[in-house]
């Protein structure tokens, strides 16, 4: 579990897709312990108008061969820090955080797996689905963006999954609209027993709320701004409720918890997606449905773990 | 070799580094990274006397070398600090500031009630005076002579013999009128500066970049305003100790507020990137000072060479 800071070296840039990058990067001391749905912090460049570290998900580690000890990130360009990142090259060196954070929960049985992405987000569920595949789980994908550009590894998912559903909004790949149209059918479908999201926030509390209404265990990784990457800022904070305790009201076991460490994984039943509207009381009870293999493949009950034990 | 150790008034350093409160939480995290004891010392995130929740988020964005934040002091109170925290940081050999907070003069006697007969071991406390007031239309306490003297006034007399350094914000007209205040308070030396007032805008959706509207500048792009501010309290108030913080990104940074008149440091935001800024800083000052031949970081206390 422990983070290091380490350096490694980029073996490989490349275009992914239509629209993202990916880079590879040598660095043995993270290879070897991240878990699926941790992090890396990665420094981009010296330059002190920008200073901040940004946290990407690993994409996919290497374990063997010519490329064993490696990392993948795939990312978007947006400012100032993946600019400079989508300017390596082989040989360049990077300064990385990791691995960070608390990653997915495998199900302790044999489970049948539904991995839910949108766009860049789902990057993190591409390293899901080979664990979840290696220990015998059924691995079933919906896959999510605004046009087919913007799908991230819809060919890599057909191969990995069961079944594999892609929407796009303008119709340009798979159904028209979005994860969430075709989420409860698949769930059906499927026989899904416990669901992985990633995507933007507003996907994830829609995914969420469906996940409580079919009482299915959902696992989903956030993306908050994060100043530190490590648990010294709060910053990175989650909204997350946990069963009141008596004589307190639903806004009073509100808890932030921190995504970057207690996090980025969340029990996504548990978030507190749209503020005060949102708390109107849930039934602790429908968090851990009964027959769900939530105390084996979903989040243990939170709870106290769940209070910010740093600062 | 140079040595680091430091005199910070009543205090022995052994090296002039501290990490500035609320970014370094209470060490555990940092300490994968660095050991506690080769810190000069740890500034705790601040604390108050029931555990404080924090703002929605978002709570930073990142600005033109530096960031802004409005966290709203998120901290699990003083009662754990005493039974968690602060035993395990003496354990690590760490010099531990508590670093303290309130939104009424009476919340920070109570914080300082609890250190008193709770805090064996803590080295002294630092006082986060750049709350806001509830009995003063939420001014900052920071930003009001009265209100300055009153909250360190108290927590002098509560703390007794713990020597207290009040944490000054730099937004105010006449820095000096505050020190004078906190001084006359009893202050045994203070820190300056916390975070600039700042706030940004994005022009997509024209809301503001923090839930919390407005936040505070943090990072190399406020260190101008750091030095100055330690240069204007050391020329007025020679005898003061004096904690330095504001943009320090390496050594260069920490020996300007030095030579400006800080007999010790902290490294805040620097902490982000590089958990184990402050020993690369303290190794930075080591050797500058053989580059120099200083044997004695008090040598270069207040050193500034100013002409005429
Ligand atoms: C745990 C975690 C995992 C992530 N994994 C990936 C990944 O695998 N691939 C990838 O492309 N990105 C990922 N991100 C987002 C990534 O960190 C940001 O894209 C990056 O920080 C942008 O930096 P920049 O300097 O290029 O842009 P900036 O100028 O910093 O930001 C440009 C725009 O992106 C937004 N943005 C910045 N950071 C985030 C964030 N954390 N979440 C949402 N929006 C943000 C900003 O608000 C701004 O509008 C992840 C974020 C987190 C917290
Ligand atoms: C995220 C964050 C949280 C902070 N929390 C506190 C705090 O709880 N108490 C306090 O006195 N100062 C707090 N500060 C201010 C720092 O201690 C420091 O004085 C300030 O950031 C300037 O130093 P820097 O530019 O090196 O960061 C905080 C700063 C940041 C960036
Ligand atoms: S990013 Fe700093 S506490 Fe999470």
């Amino acid at each position: 579990m422990t983070m290091l800071l380490a350096s490694g070296e980029v073996l490989s840039h490349k275009k992914y897709g239509e629209h993202y990058h990916s880079l590879t990067i040598v660095t043995p001391d993270i290879g070897e312990r991240v878990r699926p749905g941790q992090f890396v912090s990665i420094r981009c460049g010296e330059n002190r108008a920008s200073i901040l570290r940004r946290p990407f998900s690993v994409y996919r580690v290497h374990k063997r061969g010519g490329w064993a000890s490696t990392i993948e990130i795939v990312f978007d360009i947006r400012g100032p820090g993946t600019t400079h990142l989508s300017q390596l090259r082989g040989h360049s060196i990077v300064d990385l955080i990791g691995p960070s954070g608390r990653g997915f929960v495998l199900p302790k049985r044999r489970a049948h797996c539904l991995l839910v992405g949108g766009g860049i987000g789902a990057a993190p569920l591409f390293f899901l689905a080979d664990e979840l595949r290696n220990e015998g789980h059924r691995v079933d994908v919906i896959l999510g963006a605004r046009n087919s550009g913007l799908l991230l590894g819809a060919i890599e998912a057909r191969r990995l999954a069961s079944v594999c559903r892609t929407t796009t909004e303008d119709g340009s790949m798979g159904d028209t609209g979005r994860v969430t149209d075709v989420l409860s059918d698949t769930i059906r479908r499927c026989e899904t027993e416990v669901v992985y999201a990633c995507g933007p926030h507003p996907m994830l509390a829609a995914v969420s709320r469906i996940c409580l209404e079919q009482k299915v265990p959902i696992q989903v990784a956030v993306e908050e701004l994060m100043a530190c990457g490590y648990g010294v800022c709060m910053t990175c904070v989650m909204p997350l409720r946990r069963p009141p305790k008596r004589d307190e009201s639903p806004e009073d076991a509100v808890v932030y918890a921190r995504s970057c460490t207690e996090g980025p994984v969340f029990n996504g039943a548990q978030i507190v997606w749209n503020g005060a509207a949102d708390l109107v009381a849930v039934d602790q009870g429908e968090l851990t449905p009964a027959g769900a293999p939530t105390r084996h493949g979903g989040i243990e009950d939170p709870s106290d773990e769940h209070a910010p034990p740093g600062n | 070799m140079a040595i680091l150790t430091s005199r910070l008034g009543p205090l022995d350093l052994q090296n002039p580094v501290l990490a500035a409160s609320g970014t370094f939480g209470a060490g555990r995290e940092g300490s994968v990274f660095v050991n506690l004891d080769e810190l000069g010392g740890i500034i705790v995130k601040s604390m108050t006397v029931t555990p404080w929740k924090g703002k929605p988020t978002p709570r930073m964005c990142e600005t033109p070398s530096g960031m802004l934040n409005a966290i709203g002091i998120q901290n699990k109170g003083v009662d754990r600090f005493i039974s968690e925290d602060l035993p395990w940081l003496l354990k690590q050999g760490a010099t531990v500031f508590a670093s303290i907070a309130g939104n009424t003069v009476d919340e920070f006697v109570r914080v300082a009630d609890k250190l008193r007969t709770g805090g064996r071991g803590i080295a002294a406390v630092e006082v986060n005076i750049s709350c806001p007031n509830l009995e003063d239309r939420n001014n900052m306490f920071s930003h009001s002579p009265a209100a300055t003297a009153a909250v360190v006034g108290k927590v002098k007399a509560a703390l007794k013999r713990v020597p207290i350094f009040p944490k000054l914000s730099p937004n105010v007209t006449s820095l000096s009128k505050i020190a004078e205040a906190a001084l006359n308070g009893g202050a045994d030396g203070l820190s300056l500066v916390n975070t600039v007032f700042g706030m940004a805008i994005d022009v997509e959706t024209r809301r503001p970049k923090l839930a919390g509207v407005v936040g505070g500048l943090s990072g190399p792009a406020i260190h101008p305003i750091a030095v100055r501010a330690v240069h204007e309290i050391h020329s007025n108030f020679p005898h003061v100790p004096i904690i330095g913080q504001g943009g320090i990104a390496g050594a260069e940074d920490a020996l300007q507020l030095i030579l400006a008149g800080a007999s010790a440091v902290a490294v805040g935001t620097m902490n982000f990137v590089d958990p184990s800024a402050c020993r690369t800083v303290a190794e930075g000052i080591a050797s500058y000072m053989d580059r120099h031949h200083v044997t004695d970081v008090a040598e270069l206390v207040g050193a500034l060479k100013i002409e005429g």
